[in-house]
């Protein structure tokens, strides 16, 4: 077991966390409200919402404190994966619509 | 007839460098970024391929309706039921079972609070207003993902409600094992926050 003394180190973290998360919070409300164009708009939202998940997984679950290499082997192919899942719909932009005779809808 | 014991429930597996409860939770979390991926994928889909004008083009907030107040309330009930979470392990790392029940009771209330006002605030009047899944791809994926992300609350609050009650026996027979099911708890919890932290801008702020 962790000794009283390192886990008031922990707990201090996760105070600090909190009122990190919290201001990003206000913060990309505030941001939302402002009048920028959408690709502007959604990168800083999703930029505030990538620091406060990189927080929660730092120091919430651990990471921080994680050395397994098999765990980060796990993660670094979840993220790989994920950012093909991302990229997907950009395929689509490929696509040839077939050639339809709309006839009469036209 | 013999009971089997789980091995590497304390000690590190000599492989992974963890015990294998905290490796099973972190693959199945790489399932679950899978799972909930393919559906923000197809958020990305929807709505870059929505028209610009028109009955289906992609609504803005004044035709959906979604209050970033209230989304905001619920981004702030789960960022403090993750602190209280994480409270309720680091309570058991310095031999406290009473605090960490009680900082497990207020996890479970506050997602409770999540889900009601989830319920009461958002998904009932967009009910009786029309605005079902079936009426636009916006409202279509919004109920998938929000909906998704709702059952993952409601296996939080199963699972903390047994490790706080009959669950919280092992406690006695072995403290290790226990205050690491509660980190396993932990980890699964902080994701389903995560995963609102992305749900929260996409559908209330973008």
């Amino acid at each position: 077991m962790a000794s009283s003394h390192d886990m008031s180190k922990h707990v201090r973290a996760y105070v600090a966390v909190f009122a990190a998360l919290a201001v990003f919070t206000v913060l990309t409300v505030g941001a939302s409200l402002i009048h920028v164009s959408t690709p502007i708009h959604v990168s800083i939202a999703l930029i505030i919402a990538a620091i406060k998940a990189s927080l929660v997984a730092a120091i919430f679950m651990h990471l921080k404190w994680e050395k397994a290499s098999v765990l980060w082997g796990v993660l670094v192919l979840c993220a790989v994966f994920f950012v093909v899942l991302m990229f997907l719909p950009v395929l689509t932009a490929q696509d040839t619509p077939p050639q339809v005779h709309l006839g009469s809808w036209g | 007839m013999s009971i089997a014991v789980l091995p590497y429930t304390v000690k590190p597996h000599p492989v992974t460098g963890l015990n294998s409860g905290k490796f099973g939770t972190w693959l199945f979390l790489a399932s679950e970024v899978m799972l909930f991926g393919a559906l923000f994928s197809s958020y990305i889909l929807l709505r870059v391929g929505a028209p610009a004008e028109g009955p289906t083009a992609w609504p803005g907030h004044a035709e959906t309706h979604l209050s970033w107040k209230i989304g905001g309330f619920n981004t702030l009930v789960l960022i403090v039921s993750s602190v209280t979470m994480v409270m309720a392990w680091a309570s058991l790392k310095m031999n406290d079972l009473a605090k960490a029940k009680r900082y497990i009771w207020i996890t479970i209330a506050l997602a409770l609070v999540f889900l009601v006002v989830k319920l009461v605030f958002e998904y009932l009047p967009k009910f009786s207003d029309g605005y079902v899944p079936a009426k636009s791809n916006f409202f279509g994926i919004y109920f998938t993902l929000t909906g998704l992300h709702g059952l993952h609350i409601v296996g939080g609050i199963i699972v903390m409600l047994y490790l706080v009650g009959p669950g919280s026996h092992l406690w006695v027979k072995d403290q290790e094992y226990y205050t690491n099911r509660i980190e396993c708890t932990g980890l699964y919890w902080h994701f389903v926050d995560l995963v609102w932290i992305f749900l929260f801008p996409v559908f209330y702020l973008m």
